[in-house]
């Protein structure tokens, strides 16, 4: 078994997209998500674990410990099934279980955070076990991801588009091509900023030193594994990893990303590619103790 | 008072979730004291200690937004997936179209508060336990930005950057009156078979939230 990770780390993403569409809003059909305040383009946290759990699962194709458990098109009860079986019960007897072993909440929880990597990270409420008043519900993940928001205002362009294929037999009895739409960002770099509690790792799931590796590397690959029509040019630009020396840390999260600068070059008026932008990080500013890697 | 600190929280967004609109969830006004709870929990807790939340200061106007993300519905029928541990060969497998519904929130934009808060010991704490003790690490966890996990304002994906407030009190307001309605005070664990909620009728005087002396109803 991995060692517990001991210390606490922050981590900034900074990922582009070139003519595509990194998050639709299903409120606004489908656009990129915009703050319509600020014209600030907004990627949501749950998108990015998404493609993370995606890399995981594709990888360690459910290899034993990396199981995931949000999956795309299994039902979460059946994963909750395996650690019923583990127990050898089922949730008619777990009641009776309940009363003879007192430590069987502690018990599913450790096997869930042993097998899912997506729940040692993350986290997951297990709230199909709270029928039985088994408390072992929540979980909280060391790993908390906000949300991802672009350098720039960023527009969005519809592009027309037409297909010569004809869905209907009556549609094709009156025309030849059928019109669609896609919403695409021209370009954006977007900045995701994102916490590890080693606390929670020692306390609750166990996230280790080996899952951390895994992470850093789902996170650097999380666009490759993910092209389709709708995402255009996407890709992980930076991986900045701040080490805390200590298990609580060392400073504030808001100052070490403060010390991370990103900003469009001053003679670019409209940014269309990563080397429009320049990143800076100001060592300066961050604590001594504090050890900053950039992972690409 | 004499163990109370003032921490000053601010972030982009934060969601207290108001119970009775759930499935689509919608945001108080302003943070709630179970929230401010939770926030200083984050920080520092021990079973030794209960934090008491005194007042919240809100310094910044109270502007909303709304997100709409894809979910995780409600789970499965316990039943069908008994049948498939007991050895039914049919696989389990509902499609992920069906387990997905999109759900909207209304988020608070741009918060930023002041908390005022004290804490007092419980009948768990060790011999060798003390409020001075507690309040010393408190005091070092807020100064040095040290935390047990990021503190959040009511989900996880929306933290709050989190510094000791030095200041001798807290600053003056707008002088204006605005009644907040009921807000949820707290949950009552006493019975833990029987967690209740707690309310409070929330009113901001002069841009603060007072919850020293409030009435709480059950």
């Amino acid at each position: 078994m991995a060692e517990v990770i001991k210390n606490r780390y922050e981590f900034v993403v900074l990922f582009d997209v070139e003519n595509g569409n990194p998050n639709g809003d299903p409120d606004a059909g489908n656009l990129p998500r915009i703050d319509p305040e600020s014209g600030y383009g907004l990627v949501t946290d749950v998108c990015l674990k998404r493609k993370i759990r995606n890399y995981v699962e594709t990888v360690k194709e459910d290899e034993p410990g990396f199981k995931i458990y949000i999956k795309e098109d299994v039902p979460l009860n059946r994963s909750d099934n395996m650690a019923y079986e583990y127990l050898e019960t089922n949730d008619k007897d777990v009641k009776e279980l309940k009363k003879k072993d007192p430590d069987v909440d502690r018990k599913i929880r450790d096997f869930m955070c042993r097998n899912f990597y997506d729940i040692r990270t993350f986290g997951a409420v297990m709230t199909t076990f709270v029928k039985a008043a088994l408390n072992c519900g929540q979980v909280r993940g060391p790993v908390q991801l906000g949300f991802a928001r672009s350098i720039d205002p960023i527009i969005s362009q519809e592009v027309t588009i037409t297909r010569v294929a004809i869905t209907t037999e009556k549609d094709a009895e009156n025309k030849k091509t059928e019109m669609g739409r896609k919403n695409i960002v021209p370009y954006a770099l977007y900045r995701a900023e994102g916490y590890i509690s080693a606390n929670l790792a020692r306390k609750v799931t166990g996230f280790s030193e080996e899952d951390l590796e895994l992470l850093w590397e789902a996170i650097i690959n999380m666009f490759e594994i993910d092209h389709s029509a709708a995402r255009g040019k996407m890709a992980v630009r930076e991986l900045i990893v701040f080490k805390h020396s200590k298990e609580l840390g060392d400073c504030p999260a808001y100052k070490l990303f403060e010390a991370v600068k990103v900003k469009k070059h001053d003679d670019v008026l409209y940014p269309r590619k990563y080397s429009d932008y320049c990143v800076e990080v100001h060592e300066e500013k961050i604590p001594d103790t504090v050890e900053v890697s950039r992972k690409i | 008072m004499g163990w109370g600190v003032r921490v000053h929280v601010w972030g982009d967004y934060a969601l207290f979730a108001r119970p009775e609109m759930k499935v689509e969830r919608c945001s108080y006004d302003v943070m709630p004291p179970s929230a401010a709870r939770g926030i200083l929990e984050a920080i520092y807790w021990h079973p030794g200690m209960r934090w008491v939340i005194d007042r919240i200061q809100v310094r910044k106007p109270i502007r909303f937004t709304s997100i709409r993300r894809n979910e995780v519905k409600s789970k499965v029928l316990a039943g069908n997936v008994l049948r498939a541990v007991n050895g039914s060969s049919k696989p389990l497998y509902i499609a992920s179209k069906e387990e997905i519904v999109q759900r909207a929130a209304i988020l608070l934009k741009d918060v930023d508060y002041l908390i005022e808060a004290h804490f007092e010991m419980t009948e768990r704490a060790s011999a060798g336990d003390n409020p001075g003790k507690f309040k010393d690490v408190v005091m070092r966890r807020l100064r040095r930005g040290e935390c047990f996990h990021m503190p959040y304002f009511g989900c996880r994906e929306f933290p709050a950057n989190f510094e000791l407030y030095e200041a001798d009190d807290l600053e003056d307001g707008d002088g204006r009156e605005q009644d907040l309605g009921y807000m949820l005070y707290d949950f009552d664990y006493s019975d833990p078979e029987d967690i209740k909620p707690m309310f409070f009728r929330a009113v901001l005087r002069n841009g603060i939230l007072d919850v020293r002396d409030c009435e709480v109803v059950r």
